[in-house]
C-alpha cells in the first residue's frame, strides 16, 4: 500500500529523466506549399514570418529542421499539432 | 473560382456548381476515412472509467491515413529499435484521438460553409484556417494516391489513368495558395 510521501518521493525521482530535452523536428514532403508551412510555423509557435521563412527553407533545402525544444509534454503536444496542420513531424533526443 | 480575397474581418471567395461538388465530394470521401480510423480505437474499461480516449497503437496500413497520421518518431524502415517502436505506439495511442477530431472537425466547417451548389463564400479568419487544413489534408490525401513527388509535372499523358486527377490536385494547390496569400498578405 502507498502512503502520500512514498508517492511523492517516486514523481520527484521521475523528474530527471523528464527533464531531458527534446526536440521537435519537421521533414520535407512533395505536397505541403511553402506558404502554408510558413505561416503554420507562425501560428503554432509565434515565430515572426522571417524566422518561420528560415525554417521552411531549412526543411525545403535540407529535408528537416528543428521547430521547437523542450520537455518531453510539450515537444508530444506540438508534434501533434504540426500533426493535426498536415506536417510531418517527429520527436528525438539529441545524441 | 473567384479568387480568395480579405475584406474586413471575413475572407471572401466563390465556387462554381461543379468545383464544389468535387470539393465537397472530396472532402466527405476524406471524412469518412476519418471516422472509419477512429472507430478502430480501441475500447476498454478504463477509457471509460478515466474519460481518457485512447487511440490504436500501430500506423494504419492505408497510405493516405499513414500519411494524415504519421508516427511520432522517424523509424529505421529497415531496423527500428525496440524502444522507438515503443514510444512510437504509446504517443499515436495518446495523441491520435485528437489529431483526428482536429481533422474531421475542420472538414465540416468547410462542408458548412460551401453550399452544394456552389456560389460565394464568406469566412471568418477562424473559418479560413480551418478551411487552409482541410484543403490541405484532401491535397495530402490525394497527392499520396496519385504518388505525387516534388517534380510532378502539370500534365500526364492522356492515356496514364492519374491524369484527371492530377488536374484536380493543381486545382486544389491553387485554392490553397490563394488562401494562404488572402490570408497573410
Amino acid at each position: 500500500m502507498t502512503t502520500p510521501a512514498e508517492a511523492e518521493e517516486a514523481v520527484g525521482s521521475e523528474l530527471g529523466a523528464e527533464d531531458k530535452p527534446w526536440q521537435t523536428v519537421v521533414w520535407n514532403d512533395p505536397v505541403n506549399l511553402m506558404s502554408y508551412v510558413t505561416y503554420v510555423f507562425q501560428k503554432l509557435f509565434g515565430y515572426g514570418r522571417d524566422q518561420a521563412t528560415k525554417l521552411m527553407l531549412d526543411v525545403h533545402h535540407k529535408g528537416k529542421a528543428i521547430v521547437s525544444s523542450g520537455t518531453k509534454d510539450k515537444v508530444e503536444g506540438d508534434v501533434a499539432k504540426l500533426h493535426a496542420a498536415g506536417l510531418w513531424a517527429t520527436m528525438e533526443q539529441p545524441a | 473560382m473567384k479568387t480568395w480575397r480579405r475584406k474586413g474581418a471575413r475572407v471572401l471567395g466563390g465556387f462554381e456548381q461543379q468545383e464544389a461538388a468535387v470539393l465537397r465530394g472530396l472532402v466527405r470521401q476524406l471524412d469518412d476515412m476519418l471516422r472509419a480510423r477512429s472507430d478502430e480505437a480501441p475500447q476498454d474499461e478504463l477509457a471509460e472509467l478515466t474519460g481518457i480516449r485512447t487511440g490504436p497503437s500501430e500506423s494504419p496500413n492505408d497510405p493516405v491515413l499513414s500519411r494524415l497520421l504519421p508516427d511520432f518518431h522517424k523509424l529505421d524502415p529497415d531496423n527500428p529499435s525496440k524502444e522507438d517502436l515503443d514510444s512510437a505506439a504509446a504517443l499515436r495511442s495518446l495523441h491520435e484521438p485528437t489529431v483526428l477530431d482536429a481533422k474531421v472537425g475542420v472538414a465540416a466547417v468547410v462542408l458548412q460553409t460551401l453550399r452544394p451548389e456552389g456560389g460565394d463564400v464568406k469566412l471568418t479568419f477562424e473559418q479560413a484556417d480551418a478551411w487552409l487544413s482541410a484543403l490541405n489534408d484532401v491535397r495530402l490525401a490525394l497527392g499520396t494516391a496519385l504518388d505525387v513527388t516534388d517534380d510532378m509535372p502539370d500534365d500526364l499523358p492522356e492515356d496514364d489513368p492519374r491524369a484527371p486527377h492530377l488536374g484536380v490536385y493543381h486545382w486544389l494547390t491553387w485554392v490553397q495558395e490563394s488562401l494562404v496569400q488572402a490570408l497573410t498578405d
